[in-house]
């Protein structure tokens, strides 16, 4: 094995050009579990945790995005980025414990690519894009396109991800997981929802629930469909309950889950129906204009 | 490899190291420092809680070459340099927060920050700052207990 050491983005990307097998780390919360277990012997450890570039971010108001750097731990994304990106610092908090979330970011989520990872709903509701670099050039691939498969992302072999672009939220988002506890858990399955006020728009994200993160489309639709209709997105006004069932229902309907060890296909679409429901009824009400609910279970 | 770094104050170097080895291997089986545990090697436990550069962190799994330069703070480092125990480490053991010892490391590591952080941690702040270290011998109240003991004797002494 050997370990890589770039200083430099330039020298990361040139290294990832030589090597394309090599397997980069950042936080090392996923890749050191492999190598700990012999399940993963690369021939090459690509360390990116001295190019300071990562680990930080950017908001431009103008523009309305947040530039996300890849290696940015969850710590400082549920600290600093509560306002501009509500759903990934509700995400985030979720994740495992302080001592990980201290070195795990979004660019080892999406490495990784686990259906189960806890930033892909968040990514998912609020339309993200990754922004991917080879010696070839930068592309950005639209959230909707990155996961290809279990495990699978968009990345081509020569590409590494500098950062994650997301449009600065303009209303409420939220996140529920399911798990057995609140620390240290892996999601029998998760949910994020964002209002997009200024598009007429709702986009959701479902995890551990599907060979890949999925969004509900027919939900989404649903849901926007039904508050255009009712002018709801102008008067502000209560949802109707029966909007939220039929809303649940499809975000249950959208869910491809599997039974294995951590819950049943069965009670994974259940729980999904219901945390759908409560965030929407959390996000609603704080789009109606009552206070932000610190909820997240 | 040869890494070199500063564990508790002093340059320290291991040569032959692994390039997919743990920080935590390097601690204990290079470095001659056995506090931090090691148990399940996959970031659940908590028993090797380090400080890297001053924050919290699973030591089995930072590959040792990613410390190179940086400074690392280990349970061996909490004490003063004639061994009186550190405010949180006289804490546990007048609380009786440690029975068989094997999550008290990590424990220790990750109390001490917190209250570095945050003298005066309410019980939410507590449970949050030490959900990722497990112990399955005291049902955590004597570890709370513990936190809270070594918050109140800091602010006394201030």
């Amino acid at each position: 094995m050997e370990f890589l050491r770039p200083a430099t983005w330039q020298e990361a990307v040139a290294a990832k050009a030589e090597h394309p097998s090599a397997v980069p780390i950042a936080g090392g919360t996923d890749v050191m579990v492999e190598i700990n277990f012999d399940h993963r012997r690369p021939e090459h450890l690509l360390d990116l945790g001295r190019i300071p570039e990562l680990s930080e971010f950017d908001t431009d108001s103008g523009s309305g995005t947040v530039r996300l750097g890849a290696s940015v731990p969850y710590s400082r994304i549920m600290e600093h980025l509560r306002t501009q990106a509500p759903g990934l610092a509700l995400a985030s908090h979720t994740v495992a414990s302080p001592q990980i979330r201290n070195r795990g970011g979004v660019g080892g989520n999406l490495g990784t690519a686990s259906p189960a990872g806890d930033a892909h709903p968040a990514l998912l509701a609020g339309g993200a894009e990754v922004e991917a670099v080879s010696v070839r050039g930068t592309r950005l691939i639209p959230i909707d396109d990155f996961y290809v498969g279990v495990k699978r992302n968009a990345l081509a072999p020569d590409e590494l991800i500098r950062a994650v672009r997301l449009k600065t939220a303009t209303g409420p988002q939220q996140f529920s997981k399911v798990g057995t506890r609140n620390a240290m858990v892996i999601a029998v399955c998760a949910f994020g929802i964002a209002l997009h006020p200024e598009v007429r728009q709702v986009r959701t994200g479902i995890g551990s629930a599907a060979p890949t993160p999925i969004r509900a489309r027919a939900a989404e639709e649903f849901l926007a469909a039904a508050l255009e209709e009712a002018g709801l997105w102008e008067s502000r006004a209560a949802l109707p309950p029966a909007v939220a069932r039929q809303f649940a229902t499809l975000v249950s309907g959208a869910a491809n889950p599997i039974d294995d060890v951590r819950g049943t296909a069965s009670y994974r679409r259940h729980a999904l129906g219901v945390m759908a429901r409560r965030t929407l009824d959390w996000t609603w009400r704080e789009y109606r204009g009552a206070e932000r609910t610190e909820s997240c279970a | 490899m040869r890494v070199t770094f500063t564990v508790n104050g002093r340059q320290a170097s291991a040569d032959d190291v692994w390039e997919g080895e743990s920080l935590l291997y390097v601690l204990r089986e290079r470095l001659g420092l056995p506090g931090s545990k090691n148990a399940c090697e996959q970031g659940e436990c908590g028993s090797c809680t380090v400080r890297l550069d001053g924050v919290p962190v699973c030591s089995c799994l930072v590959a040792a070459g990613q410390a190179q330069g940086r400074e690392v703070t280990t349970v061996e480092g909490l004490a003063g340099p004639e061994g009186e125990l550190s405010t949180v480490q006289q804490a546990f053991v007048d609380a009786g927060a440690v029975q068989c010892g094997f999550c008290t490391p990590g424990l220790l590591v990750a109390a001490d920050e917190l209250l570095e952080r945050n003298p005066e941690p309410s019980d939410g702040d507590i449970r949050e700052a030490l959900s990722g270290n497990l112990c399955r011998c005291t049902g955590y109240e004597k570890i709370l207990d513990a936190v809270r003991l070594a918050a109140a004797r800091t602010e006394g002494a201030v």
